[in-house]
């Protein structure tokens, strides 16, 4: 069990919403992780040097709020660790394949009615959906 | 130099929206995609949240030419609805659904010094590295 949270939730769903905002206000750039992520995977191209400046402040962040208010942040990875090296590659290729996840397709690409973001993002909404019942109700976890 | 600067700032911004929202933790974003069990309706609100933040700004944002600190605002070209945007989201979505973690939520997870964050990232910068030597050979033998 995890316990419901809808105005923390909310309330950072909006702060990431602000930081997208912001970074296409000044960069013009959308705040897509797989993109963001890719950038600095080497060969390096130009651009890659404020992608190593926004993961560094999205690392930077949550170690912040921790020395600040103490053990806040909640974190539980139930997944053993075959499956979650399993689950990184696939999530890695799916990823560069579709050109985007969560952030770049579902927050900014629905945010500006792109037909290929909605597609895509209840394409990988309704797999991930799929995938957690057939583990925890068909198989009964990992 | 500021080209650089405000990014890192705009990093601590969704790294602290991640953090806030739950969506660096993967038990509770596997419990919202579980119906059938232990639901947590949590990531809706982020989306809620992300999403009309986002809408309203970017209506702000485009009405100007460009952005402050490029000559253009660097937008996706592709309209193409294809095999691989199909394919490829629908790998990514089983890739979440075993580890609950997607690449916006593992990287501010790196953050909390847990092993299990490092252990996915590492594993996902393989897989998009995999993924582009290919999609770039598959390119390279259509062209030549």
């Amino acid at each position: 069990m995890t316990e419901f949270t809808p105005f923390a939730s909310l309330f950072g769903g909006a702060l990431i919403g602000l930081s997208a905002v912001l970074l296409m206000a000044f960069n013009g750039r959308i705040a897509g992780m797989t993109g963001i992520v890719a950038g600095i995977i080497p060969p390096l191209e130009t651009g890659w040097m404020w992608r190593a400046a926004f993961l560094a402040g999205a690392i930077l962040a949550p170690a912040l709020l921790v020395g600040a208010f103490g053990d806040t942040v909640g974190f539980d990875s139930p997944t053993p660790v075959a499956w979650l090296i399993a689950g990184g590659i696939i999530v890695g290729i799916g990823v560069q394949f579709g050109s985007g996840c969560t952030s770049g397709h579902g927050i900014c690409g629905i945010a500006r009615l792109s037909p290929r973001s909605i597609v895509a993002t209840l394409t990988f909404m309704a797999s991930t959906a799929a995938t957690v019942f057939v583990i925890r109700h068909v198989l009964g976890g990992l | 130099m500021r080209k650089i600067a405000f990014p890192a700032l705009f990093g601590l911004l969704f790294g602290t929206g991640i953090a806030i929202s739950g969506m660096a933790n993967p038990a509770k974003v596997l419990n919202f995609f579980d119906f059938a069990g232990t639901w947590d309706p949590s990531l809706a609100f982020v989306m809620a949240g992300a999403l009309a933040v986002t809408a309203i700004g970017y209506r702000l944002v485009f009405r100007r030419k460009a952005p402050l600190f490029e000559d253009r605002f660097h937008l996706p070209a592709s309209n193409r609805i294809d095999a691989n945007l199909l394919g490829g989201s629908a790998l990514f979505g089983i890739g979440w659904g075993i580890t609950g973690f997607c690449p916006g939520g593992s990287i501010p997870a790196l953050g909390l010094g847990e092993p299990d964050a490092l252990i996915f990232v590492a594993a996902m910068m393989l897989g998009i590295l995999l993924a582009r030597t290919l999609r770039r050979a598959a390119a390279t033998r259509v062209t030549a």
